[in-house]
């Protein structure tokens, strides 16, 4: 008996989790998975029925994205999506969301035998995927790579979106090179080391710092994307005494970190003052700061694909790789319409 | 053992030695005198400590030491809780990073719902709503480990991977994954500095609670209770100890200290990165108790060695950080490299070998004195 009490007591608490698990993505409106869970079927987004020849005039998507919750970015990514593939512009669309890459083919499988038209797909990982993507191909199913790109032959897919990151770099540096300071000294903050963002926005300024003689790094670290980390570090080159008086952070988080190291070491900075601070991403807050003149410069890395994906399902793809336009914006110039139009 | 080195008038300053060398405390205590001795022949302006106005004009301190006993605050509150779980469960908590982000969210939750221009009163009354809702719920994230772990007798390092896995979710869906950045000043005076005071706000909080938990241990059974269950849950609950309760209770306060750290750490930036908060921070807080030497399958522990052991990390990490030719990929292989060797020397087996040397060698002369005397 006690036993049976037992057992109904853990079952209880495992729904309990389940539902909890469900509950914590109910906030984002999707089928996010739990990295812990096997794959489960994936939730139609549309209210849809299963009724398919009623809704034959649809364009039936599958998407595959990263887990929302992943970072600003992603979030930014996951609602522009959900705006553009609506029942309203012709589309049916199904998502699914997982950070692991096994977990993604398996739930592209399942998009090809639901026999969607279009697999829209930002992997997780590079590899891996050309099994999935040759069953695609045969089962007629076209397939449009977005912001990652995979190791796979380029028959294979549509098109693939992309950001150049390290062309991001070099908007940035092309930027604080135009400021002509007579030496540059800068403190380099980097993302997660490998990460794709950190070697194209490190690369740039690197090669730079390189060529010319008034350029040197004060101090190159990482902080892996986390604003404390950022907080410590900047800490710890004001308490060795060195000057510094650029700050290149990889992404606004890390330069937010920086500069309440830099607030609370007294260390002006913004437009005009001691230290230039830039980051990238462009997220709502970080250009508020650009606005206010406490920023000098932010890097966007654009997360609205989806415009790109409408317009070559519905005309055809030009061109195999789609490099997004990316805008870096300047404190004295951006405008509060910037901020609402590119804030993320 | 001491008797027999008390015996020998002649081996009494060696005796003192060998207790200094025997104690709980030696190894992080020297690892940190080391640490010390590094930074002043590397550098020897590493301990300058000067004051001066910050950015809101008050006088502030600051240099390496400050920043280290700043940065270290989290770390030394973890410690405390990480200590007493190890303890009574015999196993450790990997789900505090994880809970110090819902623990964050809470916070934020409350607080940016408020306009930054409200008068003091009210703001502080926010404050502390917020803070003791952000008690309430990492407890009972706490209570839920514990009783997976008193309860079902899940081991605890996969009884709170659950949460490892899912927290930062959860803490996302608290706050709907917004970015959020509170523009109160007031609100970063928790983790930075309160205008007029020059030292840092966590150094303070960090001793408010070394000051309870003292107070705690010596007013209770805590420690008592805490390292029978761990040593031997079965005897201790023949002897009236209710081991569920007590492992339970662990958890509970390894998840006020969890609320605390949050509420720090958000304060310190004012916004919080779900995906990134306190990353790693339950592996640096392992870390700790090991370094302190405690024995990481439960039974006895010390506190006070805990709490080193977290100021040496921070220790390391910053004098890491300082450095310029440590290369940013390699920044982790170099901690690792220290922590391996500290956590081989602290190691009760490490230690045990070195006794029984130490006792063999004293045995083997005190043979030889008897000897003489016979002679």
């Amino acid at each position: 008996m006690k036993k049976f009490v037992k057992m109904l007591v853990s079952s209880a608490l495992v729904a309990a989790m389940a539902f909890g698990m469900c509950a914590c993505n109910g906030g984002n409106g999707g089928a996010t998975q739990a990295p812990t869970q096997a794959p489960a079927p994936t939730e139609s987004a549309t209210d849809a029925p299963a009724d398919t020849t009623a809704t034959g005039e649809l364009i039936k998507v599958g998407i595959i994205n990263n887990d929302p919750n992943e970072s600003g970015y992603r979030t930014a990514n996951d609602k522009d999506m959900k705006e553009t593939f609506t029942k309203e512009n012709g589309y049916e669309a199904s998502f699914f969301y997982s950070l692991k890459n096994e977990d993604q083919i398996a739930a592209a499988q399942k998009f090809i035998q639901d026999e969607v038209d279009y697999l829209l797909i930002s992997a997780a990982g590079t590899s891996g995927w050309d099994g999935v993507l040759e069953q695609a191909k045969k089962a007629g199913i076209k397939v449009i790579l977005f912001d990652r790109t995979i190791d796979a032959s380029e028959d294979l897919y549509e098109a693939s979106i992309v950001s150049d990151m390290a062309k991001e770099g070099q908007q940035a540096v092309d930027w604080l090179a135009s400021q002509g300071l007579s030496e540059y000294k800068i403190l380099h903050i980097q993302g997660v080391m490998g990460s794709s963002a950190q070697i194209g926005r490190s690369g740039a300024l690197n090669d730079k710092v390189k060529a010319e003689a008034n350029w040197s790094i004060v101090k190159q670290q990482t902080a892996e994307w986390s604003e404390e980390t950022a907080q410590q570090i900047v800490q710890a080159v004001i308490d060795s005494g060195e000057k510094f008086n650029v700050i290149y952070a990889e992404n606004d988080n890390m330069a937010k970190g920086a500069v309440a190291a830099l607030d609370k070491a007294n260390i002006s900075h913004g437009v005009g003052k001691d230290v230039i601070i830039i980051g990238f991403d462009c997220n709502s807050w970080a250009l508020k700061e650009l606005k206010a003149g406490n920023w000098n410069y932010d890097g966007q890395c654009n997360p609205f694909q989806a415009k790109y994906i409408d317009e070559i399902i519905k005309n055809g793809a030009k061109q195999k790789v789609v490099i997004m336009e990316e805008k870096g914006f300047d404190a004295k110039t951006i405008t509060d319409d910037d901020v609402a139009k590119y804030g993320i | 053992m001491t008797e027999s080195a008390t015996n020998n008038s002649k081996s009494s300053a060696k005796g003192i030695l060998l207790k200094i060398v025997r104690n709980q405390l030696f190894i992080p205590l020297a690892a940190l005198l080391l640490l010390v001795l590094f930074n002043l022949f590397t550098d020897p302006g590493f301990f300058d400590i000067v004051l001066k106005p910050s950015s809101t004009g008050s006088l502030i301190l600051s240099g390496n030491l400050i920043t280290i006993i700043d940065n270290a605050s989290e770390l030394v509150i973890l410690a405390i809780g990480m200590t007493l779980v190890t303890s009574a469960s015999g196993g450790q908590d990997i789900s505090v990073g994880a809970t110090i982000a819902i623990a964050g969210s809470t916070v934020l939750r409350i607080v940016k719902t408020q306009a930054s221009d409200i008068p003091g009163g009210k703001f502080a009354g926010i404050i502390i709503i917020s803070f003791l809702l952000c008690v309430v719920v990492s407890a009972a994230f706490g209570a839920f480990n514990g009783a997976l772990v008193a309860f079902f007798k899940i081991q605890p390092m996969v009884a709170t991977l659950i949460l490892f896995t899912a927290g930062r979710s959860i803490a996302a869906w608290i706050n709907n994954n917004d970015n959020i950045s509170i523009n109160d000043n007031r609100f970063g005076y928790f983790g930075n500095f309160i205008p007029g005071i020059p030292v840092p706000t966590p150094v303070f909080i960090t001793v408010i609670c070394l000051i309870v938990i003292a107070v705690v241990l010596k007013l209770t059974n805590l420690r008592l209770y805490s390292q029978s269950v761990g040593i031997n849950a079965s005897s201790s609950r023949l002897n009236g100890i209710n081991p569920k309760m007590i492992k339970l209770l662990t958890f509970v306060i390894l998840g006020v200290c969890v609320a605390v750290c949050g509420f720090i750490k958000v304060s310190r930036t004012s916004s919080i990165t779900y995906s990134v908060i306190a990353n790693n921070i339950e592996m640096d807080a392992i870390l700790a108790v090991a370094l302190g030497g405690n024995n990481l399958g439960g039974g006895k522990f010390n506190l006070t060695a805990s709490v080193i052991g977290a100021y040496v990390i921070q220790f390391l990490t910053t004098t890491l950080y300082k450095f310029k030719e440590i290369d940013s990929s390699s920044i982790s292989a170099y901690k690792a490299v220290v922590v391996i060797l500290l956590i081989i020397i602290s190691s009760p087996y490490i230690r045990k070998r070195f006794d029984d040397l130490k006792n063999k060698r004293l045995a083997a002369k005190a043979q030889a004195n008897v000897g003489k005397e016979a002679n």
